[in-house]
C-alpha cells in the first residue's frame, strides 16, 4: 500500500477530521443548498409546477371571480376585500406546500429512480447534508416565490399589505415553521412511488385535494364543516389559516371555524406535523432499496 | 506487491434473491495496485459481487473485506477511499460538468484538481456544457471523472466503457494506465475481452454464480486453450484447422508439400477465444464449480497437441 499512501496521504482514513465533523457535514449541506437550487431553477417542470403555480392560480382567480365584486361585503355591497386580496394567503399557504411537499416528493422520488441516490450513496455524503441541501433549496425557493407573489399582489393587483410589525412576525413564523414543515413532508412522501415515473401520479393527487379542502381554492368558510374538519388534521389548513391572520381584516377572523385566527393551534399542529416528517423522513430515507 | 493483506478478500460469498441464488460462494483476493477484471456473461452474478463490495447489497453469507473493513458497516471515511463508476445511470444532468465535477469534489478530502480530471477524461472542450446536453459516450466519461475525483485508493469499473467510440475507449485505457502507475487499485468488469485483455493484471470468470476460472490474464484458461491454431484452404477448397504447439512446422510441412496454401491463417486464441471456451465449457458441463485456479470445467477447443479437424 505504501505507494498509495504517498499519493493520497490518507491511508488511515477512519479518523479523517475533514470529513467526519459536523462542521464538514454542515459546510457541504451549505454547497448542497448552492447546488440543488440552482438545478432547482434549471428544471422547467419543478419551477412551473411548483414555483409558478400560484402566480397562475392567483391571476386566474383574480381574473374570473374579480368581476363578481368583493369578498366578505356589508350587506349593502359596500366594504370586503377584493378576490385577489381574499386569495392571496391561500396561493402563499399553497407555494409553501408545493415548494415543499410536491418538489421534494417528486424530486427526491426521482433522484431514487435515475440513479442520483445511488451515485451519492457511493460518496462520502452525509445523508444530513444532502437533507440540509433539500431544505435549503426549499427555503431559498419558498422565500423567493412569496416575497414575489406579495410583490406582484402589491404592485400588480394592488393589493393593500399589513403595516404592523407584528403581522410580519406571524407571516415570519408561519412560512419559515411552514415550509420546513412541508420539506419533512416531502422528503418522507418521496418514500411512496414506487418508481421515479410514478412520483408525479402518486404526489400530486394529494396536494391537489389537500389544496381543496384547505381553503386555498375554495373559500374555506363555505365548506361543509365535516370537510374542515377533515383539512384540519392536515397541516395545509393550519398554514393557509395563518396566512389569512396575517393578510386579511380582523373582520375576516370571524368566518374561521372558532371565529378567531387561533395561532396557538396553528403552531401546535405545524409542530406535530413537523415531528411527524422529521420522524417519517428519518426512518424511510435511503440511499437506494436494499434488498434483503 | 509487497502487501500483506490483499486490498479486496472475498471468501465463499453468497447472495440470494428468495430462492434464486444469484452468487454460489465465490473467493478472492485483489492485491493493492491490482488491476482485476471480473468477467461473466450477463446475469452471470458480477453487478451482484461488485455491489457487495461497494457496500450498496448486503451478502447472505461468506466474509468481505474491502480496505480492510466489511461494506455492510463500513462508514463515510471508508467511502471516501473508493471510487465507484456504476452501470449506466439516467440522471437528468441540469448542470454543468465542471459544476457537477466541483460539487463532488467537494465531497472528498484529498480530491483531484477539477481541470485535471475533466482534461483526463477528454471532456475539456465540454466542461460548460449540461451534461444533458452530452452524447451517451461523453455522459459515460462523466460518469468515470466522477469516479476518480476523490483520488480513490480502490476504484470499481463497472462496464466503464459502454458507448466509447474507439478512440475514446483506447483514451480511457491509457487513462486506466495511468491510475494503475499512481497505485490506485481497480476492480473492473467489462464485456470487451480486448479490454480486459490490455488492462487487466488478472481476471476471474464468474459463470452462474460461481466462479469458474482466476488467474492471470496470460494464464487464464490453461495452456490448452491457447494453443495456437493454424488454418488454410487446400488446393481442393477445403479448409483445415490444426492446433498445435509448433504451428511454424506445420506451416513448413504445408509449404513443402504442395507450395502456398490458400488463406493461411496463425491465430494465437484471444482472450476472448478463451473466455468463450471456458463459459460455453462450463454450461456444457452443467455448472461444475471450480473456485480455485486451472481450468477443471474447461472442455472446450479440445487441447492435444495436434488434431485436424476438417471443415466443410
Amino acid at each position: 500500500m505504501s505507494a498509495v499512501d504517498s499519493t493520497t496521504g490518507h491511508h488511515a482514513a477512519t479518523g479523517d477530521p475533514s470529513l467526519g465533523g459536523l462542521g464538514g457535514i454542515l459546510r457541504l449541506g451549505a454547497a448542497r443548498v448552492v447546488y440543488e437550487t440552482r438545478v432547482y431553477f434549471r428544471s422547467p417542470d419543478s419551477v412551473f409546477f411548483t414555483f409558478l403555480f400560484p402566480f397562475i392560480m392567483l391571476g386566474i382567480f383574480t381574473a374570473a371571480f374579480g368581476s363578481a365584486g368583493n369578498i366578505g361585503t356589508n350587506p349593502d355591497g359596500t366594504g370586503g376585500i377584493s378576490v385577489g386580496a381574499y386569495y392571496l394567503p391561500g396561493m402563499l399557504a399553497a407555494g409553501m406546500l408545493l415548494s415543499g411537499v410536491q418538489n421534494l416528493a417528486v424530486d427526491i422520488a426521482g433522484e431514487k429512480g435515475d440513479g442520483t441516490l445511488k451515485r451519492l450513496g457511493g460518496t462520502p455524503l452525509s445523508p444530513l447534508s444532502y437533507f440540509m441541501g433539500k431544505i435549503g433549496e426549499v427555503l431559498v425557493t419558498g422565500a423567493i416565490q412569496a416575497a414575489l407573489l406579495i410583490l406582484v399582489a402589491r404592485f400588480v393587483l394592488g393589493i393593500d399589505l399589513p403595516t404592523e410589525p407584528g403581522k410580519w412576525l406571524t407571516f415570519a413564523w408561519v412560512f419559515l415553521f411552514g415550509v420546513i414543515t412541508c420539506a419533512f413532508l416531502g422528503i418522507a412522501l418521496s418514500a411512496l412511488p414506487r418508481s421515479g415515473k410514478s412520483a408525479t401520479a402518486v404526489v400530486i393527487p394529494i396536494v391537489l385535494i389537500l389544496q381543496f379542502i384547505s381553503g386555498v381554492y375554495l373559500q374555506f368558510y363555505v365548506l361543509p364543516e365535516w370537510m374542515q374538519n377533515v383539512a384540519g388534521l392536515f397541516p395545509l389548513k393550519w398554514m393557509a389559516q395563518g396566512m389569512r391572520g396575517v393578510f386579511l381584516p380582523e373582520s375576516f377572523a370571524g368566518l374561521e371555524q372558532s371565529g378567531s385566527w387561533d395561532f396557538p393551534l396553528v403552531a401546535l399542529n405545524l409542530g406535530i406535523w413537523l415531528v411527524v416528517g422529521l420522524v417519517l423522513s428519518r426512518v424511510t430515507f435511503r440511499w437506494i432499496r436494499k434488498d434483503s | 506487491m509487497e502487501s500483506s493483506s490483499p486490498v479486496v478478500r472475498v471468501r465463499d460469498l453468497h447472495k440470494s434473491y428468495g430462492s434464486f441464488e444469484a452468487l454460489g460462494g465465490i473467493s478472492f483476493d485483489i492485491r493493492a495496485g491490482e488491476t482485476f477484471a471480473l468477467l461473466g456473461p450477463n446475469g452471470a452474478g458480477k453487478s451482484t459481487a461488485i455491489e457487495i463490495l461497494e457496500g450498496y447489497r448486503d451478502r447472505s453469507s461468506g466474509e468481505v473485506s474491502v480496505l480492510g473493513a466489511d461494506p455492510q458497516r463500513a462508514g463515510r471515511a471508508w467511502k471516501a477511499r473508493l471510487g465507484i463508476v456504476l452501470q449506466s445511470t439516467g440522471e437528468s444532468g441540469n448542470v454543468t460538468v465542471t459544476e457537477q465535477l466541483s460539487h463532488f469534489a467537494g465531497l472528498y478530502p484529498n480530491p483531484r484538481p477539477v481541470a485535471e480530471v475533466i482534461d483526463a477524461v477528454g471532456l475539456a472542450s465540454k466542461a460548460k456544457t449540461r451534461i444533458s446536453r452530452l452524447s451517451g459516450g461523453q455522459r459515460r466519461r462523466v460518469d468515470v471523472a466522477l469516479g476518480i475525483i476523490g483520488r480513490p485508493e480502490l476504484l470499481f469499473l463497472d462496464e466503464p466503457t459502454t458507448g466509447f467510440d474507439p478512440e475514446a475507449r483506447h483514451q480511457f485505457w491509457d487513462l486506466v494506465r495511468r491510475l494503475k502507475a499512481e497505485g490506485t487499485t481497480i476492480l473492473l468488469t467489462t464485456h470487451y475481452l480486448d479490454e480486459a485483455a490490455q488492462l487487466g493484471d488478472r481476471a476471474g470468470v464468474i459463470n452462474d454464480g460461481r466462479l469458474i476460472d482466476i488467474g492471470t490474464i496470460a494464464e487464464i484458461g490453461g495452456a490448452e486453450a491457447r494453443v495456437p491454431l493454424v488454418r488454410w484452404r487446400d488446393a481442393g477448397g477445403v479448409l483445415h484447422e490444426v492446433r498445435s504447439e509448433e504451428p511454424a512446422r506445420i506451416v513448413a510441412g504445408l509449404a513443402a508439400d504442395g507450395g502456398e496454401p490458400a488463406d493461411l491463417e496463425v491465430i494465437r486464441p484471444s482472450l476472448e477465444d478463451v473466455y468463450l471456451g471456458l463459459v460455453r465449457g462450463h454450461r456444457t458441463s452443467g455448472g461444475a464449480d471450480a473456485t480455485g485456479d486451472g481450468n477443471g470445467a474447461t472442455a472446450g477447443p479440445d487441447g492435444a497437441t495436434s488434431d485436424e479437424e476438417v471443415l466443410a
